[in-house]
This record gives C-alpha cells, sequence and structure tokens, in this order.
C-alpha cells in the first residue's frame, strides 16, 4: 500500500463529515427520524402512511444540495468512470443489498456508528470490506 | 407547510452540502479511498469522523426520549439482529459501492447536479429496492 498524500483532504472531509452530522442531528431532534438515506429513499417508494411528507422534503433537499452550492461557488468535480452496464448492475446490488440489510453508509455508517449499535457495525463492516475487495479484484486482478 | 416538512428539507440540503464538500459525491475519489492496494487516498475515512463526531452526544441525547423536539415520535431501531439478510445485504450493496463508487446518498446529490450517469445509478437502485419489497411481499404476505 502507498499512500496518496497529493490527493489527501482531510479538513474539507472532516468538515464535510460534520455537515452530514449536523443533517442527522437536526432530522434525529427535529423529527425524531434517522437519517438513512437507503431507508428513505425505500419507504418513499413503498408510501407508507404519514411518512411521506417528510422522506420527500428531506430527498427534495438532497436533489437540492449542489443548486444551493452552485450560488457560492463552482461544484467540485464528480468523475464517474463505471460505464452504463456496471452502473445499472451496481446500482441494482446497492438498491436490493441496503434494503435487504436495512441500510447503507448513512443509516448503519453514521447514524447506527454513532448510537453504537453492534447491529450496524458489523453491516459497515460488511460493506466496507466488501467494497475494498470489489475494487481490488475490478483492478488488480481484472486489472479494469 | 408544516415544521417538520421543512427541517426535513433543510436537513437533505446540509447533508447534501457536506457530501459535496467532502467528496463523497465523487466516484472517483471513493474508489480510491475504497483501493487500498493501490495509491491509496485515506480523505473519506475522516468523513465518517466528522460525522460521527457529531452524532454520537445527539443520539446519547436522543436515547430514552419518547419525543422530537418539535413533538414527534422519536423513532430509534429497535432491532439489535446480527443475521443473515444483515450481512448478505450489507455484502451485496458493499459489491455495487465498489463497482461504481455511489452509495444512495451520493447518487442523489450527483443526480441533482445533473450528472446523468448519477441518474442511470439512481434509476437502477430504486429499480432494485422496488423489485426487493415486490419479492419479499411475495415471500411472506402480510
Amino acid at each position: 500500500m502507498t499512500i496518496d498524500w497529493n490527493a489527501f483532504t482531510p479538513w474539507s472531509a472532516l468538515a464535510g463529515g460534520a455537515l452530514i452530522g449536523l443533517a442527522t442531528a437536526l432530522l434525529l431532534v427535529a423529527n425524531g427520524r434517522i437519517a438513512g438515506i437507503s431507508g428513505i429513499l425505500g419507504g418513499l417508494l413503498a408510501r407508507q402512511p404519514g411518512e411521506t411528507g417528510w422522506r420527500l422534503a428531506f430527498t427534495l433537499g438532497l436533489l437540492g444540495g449542489p443548486t444551493l452550492w452552485l450560488l457560492f461557488r463552482d461544484l467540485p468535480p464528480i468523475r464517474i468512470e463505471a460505464g452504463l452496464p456496471v452502473l445499472v448492475a451496481a446500482g441494482l446490488l446497492v438498491g436490493i443489498g441496503t434494503r435487504y440489510g436495512s441500510g447503507c453508509t448513512s443509516g448503519h455508517g453514521v447514524c447506527g456508528l454513532s448510537r453504537l449499535s453492534p447491529r450496524s457495525l458489523v453491516a459497515t463492516l460488511c460493506f466496507m470490506g466488501a467494497g475494498f475487495v470489489t475494487v481490488f479484484v475490478v483492478r488488480h486482478l481484472l486489472g479494469a | 407547510m408544516n415544521k417538520t416538512t421543512i427541517t426535513a428539507f433543510v436537513a437533505g440540503l446540509i447533508f447534501g452540502l457536506g457530501l459535496l464538500l467532502s467528496q463523497m459525491a465523487n466516484p472517483e475519489k471513493v474508489l480510491a479511498f475504497l483501493d487500498l492496494a493501490g495509491n491509496w487516498d485515506p480523505s473519506l475515512a475522516l468523513v465518517m469522523v466528522g460525522a460521527i463526531a457529531v452524532g454520537l452526544p445527539v443520539f446519547a441525547w436522543a436515547k430514552g426520549r419518547q419525543q422530537s423536539l418539535l413533538g414527534e415520535a422519536l423513532e430509534l431501531p429497535s432491532s439489535n439482529a446480527i443475521d443473515r439478510p444483515l450481512v448478505v445485504g450489507s455484502l451485496l450493496f458493499g459489491a455495487g459501492w465498489g463497482l461504481a463508487g455511489f452509495c444512495p446518498g451520493p447518487a442523489v446529490v450527483a443526480t441533482g447536479a445533473g450528472e446523468l450517469k448519477a441518474v442511470v445509478f439512481t434509476v437502477a437502485m430504486l429499480a432494485g429496492m422496488t423489485a426487493f419489497r415486490l419479492f419479499r411481499r411475495q415471500a411472506q404476505p402480510a
């Protein structure tokens, strides 16, 4: 392993993380709900009575984030190397996996670890581990 | 419009700004973080550190409370089960994350930034969620 210090952006990562934590805190303190994105999207699709309004509002906020950002400065780079077939396969895996596993990076990662939940710790280790292995296979074994 | 709709919208906005600032919404950065055997960029580990540093005290405050400050029922997850769905689902999710570099939040934010490839990923993700829901409903009739 070599560390790419030139690409290391500790302060924006910490500050961005703190904003994510702040958003999570606001939704919890004001709405009493967990900011788990896969749960929010999955719940929207399932149209549970009484839970659609806040989920829709949160999702619209997420979608509007880049527009708000653009009022002040240019968007940071969003570089997507994957081709369309890979994007479709990855999207399906993420959609099915997050619902089957009841959470993603936000619900299990941020919220679950903040709650000191052993269940979420196991989930986080599983998806991080699978992410590391997948990138290793794709980049170093298949050489893509 | 009631207060909880507004706070949810603002929370979504702030969440989106955090994903942009941290570069979690940039798949190239995510894949560089997941590439331990390559030229590793450890930055995104600090996103989790920053988020949990804020989250810890707030979730500690919420523990045992029944209501949010706006009077909503405070709903914390009740399951403690470490079971097959949790593990298999999370492994599948991680594989998809490692393939494209997108997890759900960043995919929505990149969609909001007008990235067509993010739209493709997001539509596939929503299709996967729907397929799973229909399959589960068929497997366990309510």
